[in-house]
């Protein structure tokens, strides 16, 4: 049995409130108002809740507190100039945005990015992706009022940061990736914290896992609580953990390979329950497996050293500012590329695996400097959705963990 | 004359004490927690961040007080006073020490009194000896739910009364185990008088903790809930309840919620050395002075305190329906069969 949109959509506001009148156990429903500034609502979520007693009759998940208009904005900045926004969408994983921003401008421009650059990009999802789960391990853990582990997480999560700060420049919103590859490559010290990082990592996972599996509260906490089955998952289409959790093996890094991850030896975990519990252990998994990745990415890079890792088509790509100085053709390049970066006349939509999900970037050109129409398919949303039917009979206490697991980020459901 | 002020004297000492106590623990949370979280801690006010207790008095005093929309203005201020003042009642029976005996004085020429006589008594380290002090500090602590409630229903605000309401039900749930636990301490010592039940406990193998070892458990179980304490602590939740039942308080009203909750730990902390490790007495050393055996009291009772900082900063919360399931389908149960078993061996003379 499962709920459809249009069974929910159905489900008059009210109608709770009227079923519990009818009840002589049972007085009035209270309407709690959860958020938008509440501590377990992860950003700028409203839920109105329906409540008897601490069970929740019914859930209205209210999103927009954070819309910023960034599809809007991208098509009024233009194709190049959209990248720094890009990270603001999913901010707890900005690269991996950035790079399915690139993917679809690539693949409209019909650029080929080189391998080093694509090896780079793998590396940086990767890292992203850790980085993003330790988000979320940290702050369902803070909800849950495992605050000690909220700062195990960010401790690795600090070493991420180092890292990046050394290789991109910057610990958050890093843009670091161009149209045909990343600006620069990566050099020793970075490498140097990422391989001492790695090292340590697996050993780290364990520990949260030793802190949290067996951990009575925790799984009483997490166990049977937000059962998300099969079918549900794909009516709702949920994505990314939520839906492996659910039983389904879907990876996008394995059925539709891009930026070549076919080369790497990695695993896809599966959950069995489709709970909060399996939902948090597949997470823990992937955090493994992305650490894996790394480690293969890193030889890899090791064994194309010195090679090129941005495209050299001058249509779409910089020259070196050493090279504009002197030659009056890259200046011509530069400029054409900075103030009117046009793509042919077509349409292009490459999903990436985020750590939330199938995130995509859905681009439409007339040819023009500025895209016509651009449509971000973020995760996020479509793990919102879910709030209402899984909370619904269930305790206060269960929203939050419920929140936790589903792990959406507000800038990114809003946009 | 001598009894009065000795009495006032010891009222200023231990309440005093246990203010300072209750403001060092903020302190002590704080630094534990840092430790815990590889973090600093305060470390600004004072050397080791010593003064960082009083830094928040005084920024306490100058916030805004605020009193919501809607709310029950009286009910509103007393909360926090009934919150706080059982916390610091339940003190006065608590026996911090054996005997001092005060050598005589001589004759003093004081105002009002005329000419009087000063010392040469032999008094106890504690407000007062109730010869029922474990009656007096049941009744007494359970009166601080009041405050609780109270304050979480005038405030008008949801989350509050929710608060209020977990509150309730888990402090009456939990009371029962406290009590029954406790049961069996006075069926082994046959007395009400904590400071018999203190002494009772010479040795260290006298120790209530080696003969009741289940009930020591379910006591530290129940003083946790009783508390409001990690990882029972539903009246504030702040991931769900915001604050909880203080979600509207602000300034010195919130800072006595926070002190009687202080205040209750401490207290709860010396009772459970009192009941089960043998109170101020020192082990290996029957006969200590006064000044050994309250440091041995104090000693103790920080480790209870440590406890408590420690079992917040480490584990998940629990979710309500199952902390009323591990009240009433196990710890009372327990409790019951503790007391079932100690009043089979009492009666069969086993002790």
């Amino acid at each position: 049995m499962s709920t459809t949109r249009s069974q929910v959509f159905e489900y008059e506001r009210g109608a709770a409130a009227q079923e519990l009148k009818d009840d002589p156990l049972h007085g009035e429903a209270m309407v709690l108002n959860m958020g938008p500034q509440h501590p377990a609502t992860h950003g700028v979520l409203r839920l109105v809740v329906t409540l008897d007693g601490e069970t929740m009759r019914d859930v209205d998940a209210d999103v927009g507190y954070l819309h910023r208009g960034k599809e809007k904005t991208c098509e009024s900045l233009g194709w190049a100039k959209f990248f720094p926004h890009t990270d603001r969408l999913d901010y707890v994983q900005p690269l991996a945005n950035n790079i399915a921003y690139a993917l679809s401008i690539e693949k409209l421009a019909g650029i080929q990015v080189p391998e080093r650059g694509q090896i780079l990009r793998v590396l940086l999802m990767e890292v992203s992706r850790i980085a993003a789960h330790l988000i979320y391990l940290g702050t369902t853990c803070i909800d849950l009022g495992a605050i000690t582990m909220f700062f195990a997480c960010f401790k690795e999560r600090e070493t991420i940061y180092n890292f990046l700060d050394a290789y991109t420049g910057h610990r958050m919103n890093n843009t670091y990736v161009r149209i045909g590859g990343v600006y620069a490559d990566l050099d020793e010290t970075s490498t140097g914290i990422l391989r001492t990082w790695l090292k340590d990592f697996p050993r780290a996972v364990d520990t949260f896992e030793k802190f949290l599996t067996g951990n009575r509260i925790w799984y009483d906490r997490n166990r049977n609580i937000g059962i998300i089955d099969r079918q549900m998952a794909l009516d709702w289409s949920l994505n990314g953990p939520n839906l492996r959790g659910a039983g389904v093996d879907a990876d996008l890094r394995k059925l539709e390979p891009y930026s070549g991850y076919e080369r790497y030896d990695f695993e896809v975990p599966v959950g069995t329950v489709g709970d909060c519990y399996d939902r948090y252990l597949v997470r823990v998994e992937e955090m493994r497996q992305s650490a894996r990745i790394c480690v293969q990415a890193l030889d890899l890079l090791e064994k194309t050293k010195g090679g090129e890792f941005l495209s050299e088509d001058r249509r779409y790509v910089l020259p070196p500012k050493g090279d504009v100085h002197r030659s009056m053709e890259e200046l011509i390049f530069q400029f054409k590329i900075v103030t009117d970066l046009r793509l042919p006349k077509g349409e292009a939509y490459v999903p990436i695996e985020s750590s939330k999900g199938e995130l995509g970037f859905y681009l439409v050109s007339d040819g023009t400097a500025k895209p016509q129409r651009c449509h971000i398919r973020a995760p996020g949303l479509m793990n919102v959705q879910a709030i209402p039917i899984l909370s619904r009979g269930r305790l206060l206490s269960d929203m939050v963990s419920l929140i936790g697991s589903l792990d959406f980020v507000m800038g990114e459901v809003d946009r | 004359m001598t009894v009065t002020l000795v009495t006032l004297l010891k009222i200023l000492v231990i309440y005093g004490g246990l203010i300072n106590v209750a403001a060092l623990m903020t302190l002590a949370e704080r630094k534990v927690s840092a430790w815990m979280q590889f973090r600093i801690g305060p470390n600004r006010v004072g050397p080791w961040g010593v003064l960082q207790p009083l830094a928040d008095g005084v920024k306490f005093i100058f916030k805004e007080e605020f009193t919501p929309e809607g709310a029950n203005k009286f009910l509103f201020r007393i909360a926090p006073m009934l919150s706080a003042v059982p916390a610091m009642l339940t003190v006065a029976v608590l026996p911090l020490a054996g005997d001092i005996a005060i050598p005589k004085l001589g004759t003093f020429d004081l105002p009002f009194f005329g000419p009087t006589e000063l010392g040469g008594i032999t008094t106890n380290l504690s407000i007062t000896d109730l010869d029922i002090s474990v009656l007096f500090v049941l009744a007494v602590s359970g009166l601080s739910i009041y405050g609780i409630i109270l304050g979480g229903w005038a405030s008008n605000s949801k989350y509050s009364l929710l608060g209020a309401l977990r509150a309730s039900a888990q402090m009456i749930s939990y009371e029962l185990t406290l009590m029954l636990s406790l049961l069996s301490i006075v069926v082994m010592t046959g007395s009400l008088d904590l400071r018999e039940i203190a002494t009772s406990q010479a040795t260290i193998g006298q120790w209530h903790i080696w003969t009741q070892p289940l009930a020591f458990i379910l006591f530290v179980v129940a003083t946790f809930a009783e508390t409001n304490r990690h990882p029972f602590d539903f009246a504030e939740c702040e991931p769900e309840l915001v604050g909880g039942f203080h979600t509207e308080y602000s300034s010195m009203k919130f800072a006595l919620f926070f002190m009687g909750e202080y205040c209750a730990m401490a207290v709860m902390s010396g009772l459970t050395v009192t009941f089960f490790l043998g109170g101020f007495g020192v082990p290996f050393w029957p006969d200590a002075p006064w000044f050994v055996e309250l440091p041995a009291f104090l000693a103790k009772t920080a480790f209870f305190l440590f406890l408590f900082i420690w079992v917040r900063w480490t584990l998940p919360r629990f979710r309500f329906d199952q902390l009323m399931g591990l009240s009433w389908k196990w710890l009372l149960n327990l409790a019951l069969f503790n007391l079932f078993l100690t009043g089979l061996a009492s009666a069969l003379g086993w002790f």
